[in-house]
């Protein structure tokens, strides 16, 4: 539940969005010159290295302040690695790491790609679709080792890119580790492996998934007001009422199931069970959500939607690419599906019940 | 405009999950001893005297009301686990469900205080069922066009014309039904129904079954004919039930009730695949547990929010929106998905029964207690736009 803490933090995060990462007049910015001072006032405000611990150079909110600010910056459809930045954080933290104050990623993001490490600890392998690469100088890295996983500091410099951009034009690429050094490494803590990291990462793509699809119905409603056909409001007629009432439906939905899950996994001791159907169910209602929601967006928008100018793709779009990061739906539905029909159907409401 | 739609993470408290426990124990005795058969739905009548006494006894029905009404004062959330408990296992408590969720809650906020003590106690001790009168033969979505008829006599109201699609009206003891008590006024169209109180066994009421297209008798045509209801058996206020209409809606709306009502299809089809499906009906299975179990979070939020005394009109009537198209979906996916299964596999499960059954109820999920086009209405209107 949101806190008085969570609601603070909210605030400050939109705040500094509003002032410098307005979605419209991004959309409008001729380059990218509004991503320095904006990524400047998140470090400053202490958004950045949120989730790191104070000894290990960070502020130490929890998680749930971090996932409150994910919430925010969804609604802004935020395209700076701040998400990647806070969980990359979280994952060197995970291994008592330090972070760098410098924009980061993390991989692996495809839950088939595997990053080795070797005796040495250099890193060899191929990590695909990862977010913002290119526009980072650190990336921390999840790879096997000899017989526990490692998690390890990598300079993006010394790592191999493929150009690439994902569906709302932000950077995405292949990063290939061929005997890379990292700067910093450590084993990680027993029983910690890569669906975690999927699990974290999935539900910081929900939380901010949601946001992003609460700032949608918000214009969409704004927006069937005021334009007019028929001589009449366009949200007057009862076939579009219908439409923007379903958008709220999906809308609600996805901000119950990635806020459960945010919050099953701030409040949880380990990665359990219960963690896991929260945040796999999340991921894959959320991407229903987005996908149903955004058609829905730009059937009540028209061709002024369909537009660069208009600032709606800047939403839709994001959220249509967050689907695919940490395992898809599809991807999720497998496994949940597995577990769920491995616990056998006897053991199913007591599972889905459990809390 | 910023619509502020809030779903906390409400987690069941530790005094839920022993009641959970106890409610598991209660029926898996009623299951052992052949009340009912969780699997085979529609089997017998959902309507089980015997049954809503053994549970009145446990303390399950009005369990939020006051003590002196015979009420449990237990939370939400309490009511809510025993709620689900039963709908998961598919119990046949439709002879007190309607009373312990909307016609209770009427009384205790209308009713004069000796009709509550003299029937609110009854109803906890699972000896009353309750009808709702609402629709019509020319009224459904359209309730302010009701045309049965009040009329002021010495100490009461006569009662004449019909109501119809009346579940339960053929055991019923009492109903909470609206009449005209006045036409509608010009600048009101929804001015001039009642809400009253009538004893199912007063002289001048017929019961007409009606069967419905599973064969089953859910719902009946009621019709009065110079039927006499009392004074103190008018509930709220005269020419006013519309006032009084919204407050109770959320009630109804959010329950788990609400997405549970082809469940089974579920426990059949995951009973059917086995411990190690193919890809298809992994990814497939999936996807169904997910919209499960976000539905779940949604109508617990719902049930917490009631609990903090708020009126989450606009969340509940989300949460049957979906819930409601959920449950109609489901038997035709969970179909899709057996689609490859052999067929031993599917009768042992016993899931061609369960979807038989399932397909044929699935068509009144999204009509009974508001249609989808009538929630989405009001959900538009919660957004401003009405
Ligand atoms: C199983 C079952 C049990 C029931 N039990 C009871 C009961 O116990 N007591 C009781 O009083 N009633 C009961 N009903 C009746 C139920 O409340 C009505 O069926 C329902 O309100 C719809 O009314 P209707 O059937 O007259 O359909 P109509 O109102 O005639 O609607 C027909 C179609 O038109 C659409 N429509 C109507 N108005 C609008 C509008 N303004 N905008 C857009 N679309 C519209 C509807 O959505 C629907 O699709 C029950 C119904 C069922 C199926």
């Amino acid at each position: 539940m949101a806190g008085e803490s969570q609601h603070l933090v909210a605030d400050a995060a939109a705040r500094i969005f509003a002032d410098l990462a307005e979605p419209s007049a991004i959309n409008r910015a001729e380059n990218g010159g509004w991503k320095e001072p904006l990524w400047r006032a998140l470090g400053d405000a202490g958004l950045t290295l949120a989730w790191v611990p104070e000894a290990l150079g960070g502020s130490g909110a929890s998680l749930a302040d971090g996932f409150a600010v994910l919430g925010v910056a969804g609604r802004f459809a935020l395209a700076v690695p701040l998400a990647e930045t806070l969980a990359a954080g979280w994952l060197l933290a995970c291994a008592g790491l330090e972070a760098p104050l410098t924009p980061m990623t993390l991989a692996p993001v495809r839950p088939r790609d595997r990053v080795a490490a070797d005796a040495d600890g250099k890193l060899s392998g191929r990590a695909g679709g990862v977010p913002f690469a290119q526009d980072c100088r650190h990336i921390a890295v999840l790879a096997d080792g000899g017989e526990r996983p490692v998690i390890a500091l990598v300079e993006i410099k010394d790592c191999r890119l493929s150009e690439g951009r994902n569906l709302a034009g932000d950077a995405m690429n292949v990063v290939t580790f061929d005997r890379a050094k990292p700067l910093r490494s450590a084993p990680v803590p027993g029983g910690f492996g890569r669906s975690h990291l999927l699990l974290m990462g999935s539900t910081i793509r929900s939380v901010a998934t949601a946001g992003a699809l609460e700032a949608i119905l918000a214009l969409s409603l704004a927006y069937a007001r005021q334009r007019v056909a028929f001589e009449r409001p366009i949200g007057k007629f009862q076939a579009v009422q219908q439409n923007l009432a379903r958008l709220a439906g999906e809308v609600a939905a996805a901000l119950a199931a990635a806020g459960s899950a945010a919050d099953a996994i701030a409040q949880a001791a380990a990665f359990d069970e219960a963690v896991f159907l929260e945040a796999a169910s999340a991921k894959i209602r959320v991407a229903e959500a987005a996908a149903e929601g955004a058609a829905i967006a730009h059937q009540v928008f028209g061709a002024i939607g369909f537009t660069r100018e208009h600032m709606l793709h800047r939403f839709t779009l994001r959220m249509l690419s967050w689907r695919d990061d940490f395992g898809s739906e599809s991807y999720w539905a497998a496994e949940l599906g597995r577990h769920v029909a491995r616990r056998g159907a006897d053991e199913f409401w007591p599972l889905v019940a459990a809390r | 405009m910023t619509v502020n739609l809030n779903f906390d993470p409400i987690r069941l408290p530790p005094e839920c999950q022993a009641l959970r426990a106890e409610a598991r124990a209660f029926l898996a005795e009623e299951i052992a001893t052949g009340t009912f058969d969780p699997h085979r739905p529609g089997d017998g009548d959902s309507h089980d005297r015997a049954f809503s006494r053994r549970v009145g006894a446990r303390g399950w029905i009005g369990m939020t009301w006051p003590r002196p009404y015979g009420g449990h004062e237990r939370s939400h959330l309490e009511r809510y686990v025993v709620t689900e408990e039963f709908r998961a296992a598919n119990a046949p408590d439709h002879f007190h469900f309607v009373a312990d969720r909307q016609s209770g809650p009427i009384l205790l906020k209308y009713a004069p205080e000796h009709v509550k003590k003299d029937i609110l106690p009854r109803i906890c001790r699972g000896e009353l069922c309750f009808a709702i009168g609402m629709s019509e033969p020319g009224s459904g979505s359209d309730l302010f066009a009701a045309k049965a008829k009040a009329s002021k006599v010495d100490g009461g109201w006569r009662i004449n014309g019909s109501k119809i699609w009346t579940t339960s009206a053929h055991v019923a003891d009492y109903m909470l039904a609206l009449f005209r008590t006045s036409p509608p006024s010009k600048e009101n169209r929804r001015h001039g129904l009642t809400q009253f109180l009538v004893d199912m066994k007063s002289p001048g009421i017929a019961v007409n079954p009606i069967y419905q297209m599973t064969g089953q008798r859910g719902f009946n045509e009621v019709v009065f004919v110079d039927a006499f209801v009392p004074d103190d058996y008018v509930m709220g206020e005269i020419d006013g039930a519309w006032k009084q209409a919204t407050s109770e809606l959320a009630y109804e709306r959010s329950g788990p009730e609400r997405f549970l009502e082809t469940f089974y299809v579920l426990v059949g089809l995951i009973r059917a695949l086995g411990p190690q499906p193919d890809l298809r009906g992994a990814e497939g299975l999936g996807r169904l547990v997910a919209q499960l179990h976000t539905l779940r979070r949604m109508s617990v939020s719902v049930a917490g929010m009631l609990q903090a005394g708020k009126e989450p009109v606009v969340e509940g009537s989300i949460v049957k929106d979906l819930g409601t198209l959920w449950e109609q979906k489901l038997p035709g996916r969970v179909r899709e998905l057996a689609a490859f299964l052999e067929p031993e596999i599917i009768n042992r499960a016993p899931l061609a029964d369960q979807l038989a059954f399932a397909t044929m109820i699935a068509p009144k999920l999204t009509i009974q207690g508001g249609t989808t086009e009538i929630l989405r209405g009001i959900i538009a209107r919660g957004l401003g736009l009405r």
